[in-house]
């Protein structure tokens, strides 16, 4: 009797209880835990919050666009780019936007480790209301890097003196009120934002690590806004009537690296045979649930580095087989194929971080074991693949890699290809490809020469392209303006609106 | 010597006990984790499309992991022996504050679950446990059965579904706001109410059974009295006892709820912490959870001993 009274008042007590949803309030869920306010930490959760910016923005298609720089242009030498700063900008304290704050920013960023590290930086300074970077070589990619989440700017407030980021002040629509890593993250408007205030009141962000309960919180309502839906839960929404489901096309593409210098692997005959094996549109609608087989590298989404004209990769184990003959490996009697006594056994590294990633493992394992490829499956921690490139002694991984880390590709393919990298190539080397990369960089490059790459890519097959991600999200039919960006750069939260 | 005063001695040896054997056990334990230290650790900080040769070379050079583990034990004994639990490898802040948040969160929602098992299963057991063999009595026992035995991640999904999705009373996970707490402590609570109904039915059952029931019950006390003045002191023994038993499985729930439920509890950081080899956090973490079974097992040891002094006077 006890207890069924005191459930009854629970219930009873319930609809008292604080309100679900603040009408004026938008709630995001996302997989992405919050590490620390450091914007090289957890710059990308900030950037796509409108809590902090970027020098340089972009759009949908990875257009370069002003950001908190308005304007900014490079010596004839390419060696200097001065960038000018946005006048009227003040961060979250009420401190103006200066060249030196940002300069300050940049320079914390680079000296840890951040994505400027990365460029061929030889000083930051301000110089009147303009942040100038000097380098050391020519480097056409930098307004690109500038766009990446890690140079985000925070005000001089923000950082101790060493370096430290002890406070979130940035420039964004919305200022933080509630910094609690790893799951909670609350901003109201920023009635002070340079481009005029938002139209939401505020923003609660959670971290939500379960997929299954994302996807529940869009059905409940909880969240108007839920990122990254498992499969299963994107069919499940579709019927749903208050949520619309939205996916978009990422340059991220699901890769199977090859140790190119193991026996393996090191013609390209053989590359181009262990490609031909994998039935990549079975693959992807079986895993993945959306027909996203890659037919070549970079997916339409990449702007000129996708070619159409580029004849797709194809499926035929019976060609895989004939071609793995030709290299030598013919099946021994257990029906794997042997070459000088030496059996075709490999190992396939990946993770579980991403679902998707071992079952499409287990599913590569099938594949391969058909046309006589003995492999074994290492789930283990994402860090093992570039531990392992390092040592030598991996044969295949398969992962998620976005080319979009800047907003143009060749930040990754300088990274992964040229010649090298831990999330790219291993044990190969194109010396005409490396340079065409490298004058890329240095200098920007015509559609037809960054096509040309892709051929080679297509032709050497460095690395097997197995499938493009797509990017879904459910949002509540009562919210407008969110944005699905491709570079995973932005929601639209400054402009978005919640109309009843 | 009081027994209260015996019980406190003894248990603080043996929390000193706890607190050697969790740091020695975890730190070896950590060690003996296969994988690259600083590229488990450069790729929890920078994510992994970020985590490259490069970046774990400057982790290791940051946190001088190539020290060799006898001088890093030696830092992490020395630095707790100032009450220091140092500095997460990942996030570079404090230990003891980001254990501070996640473990109030935890214990908020143990907390909440544990009230919440008492005001549902102990009542439904002493009803059963006065008819004993009735309808209700089985029905309970079928109803106890099933939630113990249903997992509580699937429990917590289903509690989504029903009270979230379907009737809209409550947010379907989530943490800040009161009603967060509600379903993850619901779920923990139902599979705690079933085994304390349980207990709770026995030990009234026996009670009910008992010469000294039938003697209230001759001194002429009407049903409600013999339970109010008598039963209940008999029931709550057995069931405090158990409940001390209760909080290895509340641990354990909290792991799993905190995940589901997206509650930033010290469960759900434990297991980020051993993911991401972030000795220092899982050293923390353990310690501070060890320590408080041996609180908690302490203070469960005070109150039977109020509640049934028998034995001291023996």
């Amino acid at each position: 009797m006890l207890s069924r009274l005191s459930l009854a008042a629970l219930i009873a007590a319930l609809p008292a209880l604080p309100a679900l949803a603040d009408p004026a309030t938008l709630a995001i869920a996302a997989p992405f835990e919050i590490k620390a306010a450091d914007p090289l930490l957890s710059g990308d959760i900030f950037l796509k919050l409108d809590v902090m910016e970027t020098l340089v923005n972009s759009d949908a298609t990875g257009a370069l666009l002003p950001g908190l720089a308005d304007r900014w242009s490079v010596s004839e030498d390419g060696l200097s780019w001065r960038f000018h700063i946005r006048p009227g900008v003040t961060f979250h304290d009420a401190s103006p936007l200066t060249a030196e704050a940002a300069a300050a920013a940049l320079t914390w960023s680079w000296k840890k480790e951040g994505i400027l590290a990365k460029a061929p930086v030889a000083a930051i300074t301000a110089e009147g209301e303009e942040v100038v970077i000097t380098l050391k070589t020519a480097f056409a990619a930098l307004p690109a890097f500038l766009a990446e989440y890690r140079t985000g700017i925070l005000a001089p407030a923000a950082y101790g003196a060493d370096g430290t980021v002890t406070a979130l002040i940035g420039t964004g629509a919305f200022r933080v009120t509630v910094l609690e890593p790893p799951l909670r993250l609350e901003a109201v408007r920023f009635d002070g934002y340079w481009g005029g205030p938002a139209k939401l009141e505020a923003i609660h962000y959670a971290g939500v690590s379960r997929a299954e309960t994302r996807a529940l919180m869009a059905e409940s309502g909880d969240a108007g806004l839920v990122v990254n839906l498992d499969p299963a839960s994107v069919t499940r929404l579709a019927s749903v009537k208050t949520v619309t489901v939205h996916s978009v096309s990422l340059p991220r593409v699901l890769l199977l690296k090859l140790n190119a210098a193991a026996p393996f692997f090191d013609t390209v005959a053989e590359r181009r045979a262990l490609s031909l094996a994998i039935d990549r549109a079975g693959l992807a609608q079986a895993v993945l649930r959306y027909p996203a087989a890659a037919t070549q590298m970079f997916p339409p989404a990449a702007g000129a580095w996708h070619d159409p004209a580029l004849a797709p990769l194809g499926y035929d184990p019976e060609a895989a087989k004939a071609a793995f003959a030709a290299a030598g490996w013919v099946p021994g009697p257990d029906g794997i194929l042997q070459h000088d006594g030496q059996p075709f056994a490999v190992e396939l590294l990946t993770y579980p971080d991403r679902p998707e990633l071992p079952l499409t493992a287990a599913v590569l394992d099938q594949m391969l074991r058909e046309v006589g490829i003995a492999v074994t499956i290492n789930s283990t921690n994402s860090s093992e693949i570039p531990a392992k490139h390092a040592a030598g002694t991996l044969q295949m991984a398969l992962f998620a890699r976005n080319f979009a880390l800047v907003p143009d590709p060749i930040g990754t393919l300088m990274q992964d290809y040229a010649p090298t990298g831990d999330w790219g190539a291993m044990g190969w080397d194109n010396p005409a490809f490396t340079a065409a990369v490298r004058k890329i960089a240095a200098e920007g490059g015509t559609a037809a020469e960054k096509a040309a790459l892709s051929a080679t890519l297509q032709a050497d097959l460095p690395v097997v392209p197995i499938a493009w991600y797509q990017q879904t999200a459910a949002v509540s039919n009562s919210v407008k303006g969110i944005v699905i960006d491709p570079y995973e750069r932005t929601f639209g939260l400054k402009s978005a609106e919640i109309v009843q | 010597m009081t027994f209260a005063l015996r019980t406190l001695a003894f248990r603080l040896l043996q929390a000193a006990g706890v607190a050697l054997v969790v740091g020695v056990m975890s730190f070896l334990m950590m060690r003996a984790m296969p994988g690259d230290m600083a590229f488990r650790i450069a790729a929890a900080r920078y994510g992994y499309d970020l985590a490259s040769a490069d970046l774990a070379e400057a982790v290791r050079t940051e946190l001088n992991l190539d020290a060799g583990p006898l001088v890093l034990f030696g830092q992490w004994m020395a630095d707790l022996a100032r009450l220091d639990l140092g500095r997460s490898m990942v996030s570079g802040l404090p230990v003891w504050e980001e254990i501070a948040h996640q473990l109030g969160a935890s214990l908020q929602l143990a907390a909440v679950a544990l009230g919440l098992s008492l005001l549902i299963g102990p009542p439904l057991g002493i009803y059963a446990g006065l008819r004993a063999g009735g309808r209700f009595d089985r029905a309970l026992l079928v109803a106890a059965a099933a939630l113990r035995a249903v997992p509580q991640f699937l429990l917590g999904l289903v509690l989504i579904v029903v009270l979230a999705v379907q009737l809209r009373l409550l947010p379907a996970a989530g943490h800040g706001d009161i009603s967060h707490l509600v379903l993850p402590a619901l779920t923990l609570a139902l599979g705690l109410a079933a085994a304390s109904a349980r207990i709770a039915r026995d030990a009234m059952a026996a009670f009910a059974a008992s010469p000294a029931h039938a003697f209230a019950c001759t001194k002429g006390l009407s049903d409600g009295q013999v339970l109010l003045h008598h039963g209940l002191r008999a029931i709550a023994a057995p069931l405090l006892t158990y409940l001390g038993l209760q909080f290895v499985l509340l641990a354990e729930g909290v792991v799993v709820v905190e995940t589901i439920f997206g509650w930033p509890g010290i469960g759900h950081a434990l297991i980020h912490a051993v993911f991401h080899r972030d000795v220092p956090m899982v050293q923390g973490t353990a310690l501070v959870m060890g320590l408080s079974f041996v609180l908690l097992n302490t203070l469960i040891d005070l109150a039977v001993r109020r509640i049934d002094p028998r034995e001291v006077r023996a």
